[in-house]
């Protein structure tokens, strides 16, 4: 056994009892040290975490009454396979699934030509550097409700500029309302994306890309065969991390189309909010909540598993 | 090849180079070119969010649009400021952000020292429920969490907002890697020269580790600060509200005088664009956190 931190040498002490009861006595206060050390996180972990996870599990068993003082009924499993294979469910999932498909691709590859241009020591790439990544510091309400204003149909600039000043405005165009939230979260998200294609970038040897420039590789066959590869594993990172923002992206439809027009940005997240502080039916937001959190749970191990992989190359 | 003379080869020699110094700077000028479109596209909401917020409210909306303030109206900030809450929202959100921030590094740090430096009986248990923490999504537990909140009667009220969030499964994990890395010999060290367990945690451990530290710290402040969804849920007054639940509030109230809409906007995104010029280096570090740690 190694030596701990304030417990001395573990000194050989065979036959003497009374040491050896010390030994354990101290062995005891160490795990009360550590024990006190945890206990506030798993606390709150207990508290704010597990027992409602379970707890959400659970109320899904239970269908809502139709008025709040009536009983409510279990049903077993029968609501989570009825509310599963809902066109209600269905839609809002693939509305989800759209959401990302359209923010997180673009995201990227525009994350990562921004890295690529100011990835040169030229005069006042600072200053291009921080405008780049400043969008990091607009948080989800800021962004979404200076796009509020701009694409509003009366004052709105945007809205102008795109020759709808006047008439049924972006947010309320059931085609091109839930690109308009997309455009919104990209925006938001170039900041963060950037920062990290660029840390990326610049740990791409440059030596590397200088053989490749000898051995007369054009500059998109270098990009292509050199930096791409080297830069994969932080693409998969911000792709996982971006789908999984997508699908937690709530605060966008919040303020700029609240999941209409006609439910056309009806997203998984706001589906649930609406039929839990809405339409207050807990059983049914609650087979909702555990199917984000499958969903979600999925997904995160993909990013556990590609965590592992990196620390295997890496040793 | 060698053997040309050299006369012959000269000026061809230097009429290469001067077109290859011509299409440098060409790509230079390209390049900068490019490096200027992206911005003027990445800091247009943001620049023009400014611009409106100073213009007087009749302005705003005329057509063609003002796209410079020639005679700015500091004013409205004063009114977004106290009319519109925002120095209100702005309050709460300090409070409800530096609790969770200050919390969750001191519940992080002392979990992830006993991980690192105690061997306790099931350690390595208790560590993965910790670590099982992060695949939970706030999201999906709203709903129960929403009636405890209820049943303690914190509905409305500032614990409401912050107990929640008191520990972080990312920032023991991160605090536990990096304790890993103190060397053995300083322990020996310490407990040669009697330190408990505090003061070596206090005198040794963090202050070698300030850099994971300040950049969990920076990824703390930033989560809480943007949090949306459960702050909507159990707020209901501006007394409580914080700052992006105040913006939304914004939008919806006052959008009849938009120019305190922009300059609300300007205001409660502030604070973190300070930070963001502060401390750059550090919330690079802890953005990437997440990225580069194995």
């Amino acid at each position: 056994m190694s030596a701990r931190p304030g417990a001395g040498n573990a000194r050989p002490e065979t036959g003497n009892a009374r040491a050896r009861e010390r030994r354990l006595s101290r062995a005891a206060h160490q795990a009360g040290v550590a024990y006190l050390f945890v206990l506030p996180a798993l606390v709150v972990f207990g508290l704010f975490v597990f027992y409602p996870l379970v707890k959400t599990a659970y109320l899904g068993f239970f269908t809502t009454p139709p008025a709040p003082n009536l009983p409510s009924h279990y049903v077993g499993l029968t609501q989570y396979r009825s509310v599963l294979s809902s066109s209600d469910f269905r839609e809002s999932l693939w509305r989800t699934v759209q959401f990302v498909l359209y923010t997180v691709p673009a995201g990227i590859v525009l994350g990562i030509a921004l890295a690529m241009l100011a990835n040169r020591r030229i005069a006042g790439i600072g200053i291009f550097r921080t405008i780049y990544s400043s969008t990091v510091a607009t948080s989800t309400a800021v962004a979404s409700v200076i796009f509020f204003t701009l694409l509003n149909p009366q004052v709105g600039l945007l809205s102008y500029w795109l020759g709808k000043k006047g008439g049924a405005g972006v947010l309320q165009s059931s085609s091109l309302a839930l690109p308009a939230v997309s455009v919104v979260t990209i925006w938001q998200n170039i900041g963060f994306t950037f920062i990290l294609m660029s840390a990326a970038l610049q740990s791409v040897p440059e030596d590397l890309l200088e053989a490749a420039r000898v051995d007369g590789a054009s500059s998109w066959l270098r990009f292509r065969a050199v930096t791409i590869p080297l830069l994969s594993p932080m693409i998969f990172f911000a792709t996982i991390v971006g789908i999984i923002g997508g699908f937690q992206a709530f605060g966008q439809i919040d303020i700029l189309t609240q999941g209409g027009p006609n439910n056309h940005t009806l997203v998984l997240i706001y589906d649930i909010y609406q039929w839990a502080f809405k339409y207050d039916n807990t059983g049914y937001a609650a087979v909702l909540s555990v199917a984000l959190f499958v969903i979600l749970l999925l997904l995160t191990f993909a990013q556990f598993w590609y965590f592992q992989r990196r620390v295997f190359y890496a040793r | 090849m060698r053997a040309e003379p050299l006369e012959t080869k000269a000026p061809e020699e230097r009429r290469a180079q001067r077109a290859l110094a011509l299409r440098r700077r060409a790509g230079r000028v390209a390049h900068y070119a490019l490096l200027v479109g992206m911005a003027v596209v990445v800091a247009f909401p943001i620049y023009i969010t400014v611009v409106n917020a100073l213009l007087p409210s009749a302005q705003i909306g005329a057509r063609p649009p003002t796209l410079f303030p020639t005679h700015p109206h500091w004013g409205t900030f004063v009114t977004a400021f106290n009319e519109a809450h925002l120095g209100i929202y702005l309050r709460n959100s300090a409070i409800v952000t530096i609790a969770i921030t200050a919390a969750q590094l001191i519940t992080s740090v002392l979990a992830a020292y006993a991980f690192a430096f105690i061997r306790f009986p099931l350690r390595a248990v208790i560590f993965m429920v910790c670590l099982a923490t992060l695949m939970v999504p706030a999201e999906a537990t709203i709903l129960p969490n929403y009636r405890t909140i209820e049943t303690f009667g914190w509905y409305n009220t500032f614990p409401a907002l912050i107990v929640p969030f008191l520990g972080s499964g990312i920032g023991i994990f991160l605090f536990r890697q990096a304790f890993l890395g103190v060397p053995r010999d300083l322990r020996d060290a310490a407990t040669l020269d009697g330190y408990g367990h505090f003061r070596f945690l206090t005198r040794v451990v963090l202050p070698l580790n300030r850099p994971v530290t300040a950049a969990f710290g920076i990824y703390a402040f930033l989560s809480a600060w943007n949090q949306y969804l459960w702050p909507l849920i159990v707020t209901q007054t501006n007394s409580v509200r914080t700052v992006q639940i105040g913006l939304r509030q914004l939008s919806v109230t006052n959008f009849n005088q938009i120019d305190v809409v922009f300059a609300g906007t300007l205001l409660g995104a502030l604070p973190i664009f300070v930070l963001l010029f502060v401390f750059q280096k550090q919330l690079v570090r802890g953005l990437t956190a997440g990225a580069l740690k194995g």
